[in-house]
């Protein structure tokens, strides 16, 4: 790391913060210490230097002193720059400093860092002793969950190939998205399609390679009233309500996982067997469950479940 | 202003105190000091070593002083995530800030005397800089999903700093609203309760807990060590006397729960389950099996974590994981049907087989 241009940036930043007006290029060389004496070299570097304040989010502003030169001047102003004032009760404090270690190694760790330290210098204590034990935890393992939180957040289109469940091959998909939604534990895209015409659900799990940038900042509009939570929540139709009940024989003592959901239980007639209803809503997603009992369990009805599970276990004898 | 402070002798500062009119404290005022010290270690930063990383440390160090008065050096320190060394560096390289135009002169007047920080002059620099849109965003997301967890029982400290937290980040925290967090709601909220109250209170807990790889119902006894929510599940991690070792309970697999009146007693060796490194860690006794999957089932390279994921042709996908219980993946390889495979081990392929045979015959 360069101490020098450490030192530079710093004085900089001290200098148009303290600055009551703007301040041309040449005031700028002349009062901070570390610019080369070429008047060329200094607007070179100096043109870097403020990318970079801009970069860590430090409002450098532009523009001409009432009645002053007629060279633009630059400023830092105050209440731009200054975090408003925040105070936290000590219970507040605990729970920030949990929210802090939510993302730990994970996309937004070092961004969660940077804001605990900014509110640590506005003299909030974020201890993380809440409750003893709890450890909630966000992870972001998808490779696609950067690129797509940036362009949620600068409003920008992205194309990637996706991996359609079900599809041997990848497609591109064009998309304007409108946020990103983790829903028990896995991360989804929810936007506008611009091949279907139609809002979309992605899984970023199924995104393969690279998220392309399509477009500028501020190029996508979310559409008022848009929530992008809802929209996942009813794309994952695990959600939706039970509304059928089927009928099982189920070996004593066996398929206690599907036990666990009856409504009824009585004996069978054979003994060694029971009676039991369970509620489905999904037939493909009920087949494989039941299926995996085993001889544990018979269906009785309905039929197209029956055939269902029949169909599963004979591919599994495949 | 203050043009008759001397001018600093470059960067060679290498002494204890940085200056000697720091008399009184001249700092601005205490803002909201909650008192106790920061906790040692707490979340500390990894800092790069870019010079921009350097800068926003620097630009949060004078606020971080002002607002307490005075401040221990160790503490500080601690709170930067950085060394007593390069603490004294930065106060260093902040005293020797000099502008020399039009008038020389230091704008940032501090010492460090006696292990105790205090800063008389800080010029415009006494308050951090704002929220970027990224930082508001990650406590903001953080924060709210938080509120959703019914083991974080006091709801109302949550509104309150989402509130405080929403009005000082203003226009950064607005790209928040487009990130939700949904976290499991079937973990019933009595099952939690019981968690935490153990927890709070240290005290054991007995549950009837269901295993669905070998699909049975077993009573343990518990000895809480944390509340884990990781990939949208709730877990208990505690020490399960019945397996002398520390076991992971995911809380919607609990059927039914009870704290009691028994104090707990974790062996003083019960390592924690790293979180951030994956729940599941194979072990080298584990079994290793191979699965070939169609499309329909590429799912399971999803929901199992996998040593080797090889891609085939036509969207199949070869899959080895590592397992000490082969159980359930005769479970898994029914639930497939046609969309996977088990490769091997061999015996395994073969029980599948059986399986499905037995199950059919009760079909006839």
């Amino acid at each position: 790391m360069s101490r020098r241009k450490t030192e530079r940036l710093l004085s900089l930043v001290v200098c148009l913060l303290s600055a009551r007006r703007y301040l041309t290029a040449s005031q700028i060389r002349d009062a901070v210490p570390g610019y080369p004496d070429s008047f060329d070299a200094f607007k070179r570097m100096f043109e870097r230097d403020k990318d970079e304040l801009r970069e860590l989010g430090i409002p450098l502003e532009t523009g001409m002193n009432a009645g002053g030169e007629d060279e633009p001047g630059y400023r830092i102003s105050q209440q731009a720059y200054e975090l408003p004032d925040i105070r936290l009760e000590p219970d507040e404090a605990a729970v920030l400093g949990l929210a802090a270690r939510v993302w730990r190694r994970a996309e937004l760790a070092g961004a969660a860092e940077g804001a605990l330290l900014k509110l640590r210098a506005a003299g909030i204590d974020a201890e993380d002793m809440t409750q003893p034990g709890i450890e909630p935890r966000l992870q972001t393992g998808e490779a696609a969950f950067g690129p797509l939180w940036e362009a949620v957040r600068d409003r920008r289109p992205v194309s990637f190939e996706y991996l359609a469940p079900g599809r041997s091959s990848p497609q591109r998909r064009q998309l304007e998205p409108w946020g990103v939604v983790n829903r028990r534990g896995r991360w989804y895209v929810v936007g506008h399609d611009r091949d279907r015409g139609e809002q979309r659900v992605f899984r970023l799990s199924r995104v393969l390679g690279q998220v392309q940038l399509t477009g500028p900042a501020g190029s996508v509009t979310v559409p008022p009233g848009t929530d992008v939570r809802a929209a996942v929540r009813d794309w994952d139709h695990t959600d939706a309500p039970p509304p059928e009940i089927c009928k099982l024989r189920i070996r004593s003592g066996g398929a206690y996982g599907l036990r666990r959901h009856a409504v009824s239980t009585k004996p069978d007639a054979e003994p060694g067997w029971d009676l039991v209803e369970v509620p489905f809503s999904d037939i493909g997603w009920s087949a494989e469950h039941i299926a995996s009992f085993g001889a544990d369990v018979v269906v009785l009805e309905p039929v197209d479940l029956r055939e269902a599970v029949i169909g599963r276990l004979k591919g599994a004898l495949a | 202003m203050t043009a008759d402070v001397p001018v600093r002798p470059g960067r060679a500062v290498a002494r204890g105190s940085a200056a000697g009119q720091a008399e009184g404290s001249t700092g601005g005022p205490a803002r909201g000091s909650t008192g106790g010290p920061a906790r040692s270690g707490a979340a500390a930063p990894a800092r790069g070593p870019t010079a921009t990383d350097r800068l926003q440390r620097l630009l949060a160090l004078v606020p971080y002083v002002v607002s307490r008065n005075v401040v221990g050096m160790a503490e500080t320190a601690a709170a930067f995530g950085i060394s007593e060394r390069e603490l004294v560096d930065d106060l260093n390289m902040l005293w020797c800030v000099e502008l020399r135009s039009p008038d020389p002169y230091c704008p940032i007047d501090l010492s460090y005397e006696g292990g105790e920080i205090m800063v008389s002059e800080a010029e415009a620099m006494d308050r951090p800089l704002r929220l970027g849109v990224d930082e508001a965003c990650a406590l903001l997301v953080a924060l709210r999903m938080l509120a959703e967890l019914p083991s974080i029982g006091d709801g109302s400290a949550l509104s309150r700093t989402i509130a405080k937290l929403e009005a000082a980040a203003g226009a950064a925290g607005n790209p928040s609203a487009q990130v939700a967090v949904h976290v499991d709601d079937v973990t019933s909220q009595s099952v939690t309760a019981h968690v935490t109250d153990a927890l709070n209170r240290s005290r054991r807990l007995h549950i009837s807990y269901y295993v669905p790889g070998r699909d049975e119902a077993t009573e343990r006894d518990v000895d809480p060590m944390r509340l884990l929510v990781v990939e949208g599940r709730s877990y208990l991690e505690g020490w399960c006397r019945r397996a002398s070792a520390v076991r992971l309970f995911r809380l919607d697999r609990v059927l039914s729960i009870q704290v009691l009146d028994i104090a707990k007693d974790v062996p003083a060796g019960a390592e924690p389950v790293d979180v951030d490194g994956g729940l599941f860690r194979p072990s080298p006794e584990d079994v290793r099996v191979e699965l070939e999957l169609a499309p329909g089932g590429r799912w399971v390279a999803e929901y199992y974590p996998c040593e080797r994921v090889e891609e085939l042709d036509d969207g199949r996908l070869r899959i080895r994981l590592r397992t000490p219980d082969t159980e359930w993946v005769r479970r898994l390889a029914l639930r497939l049907g046609e969309d996977g495979r088990v490769i091997s081990p061999g015996e395994l392929a073969r029980q599948v087989t059986v399986d499905a045979s037995a199950a059919l015959r009760q079909y006839e």
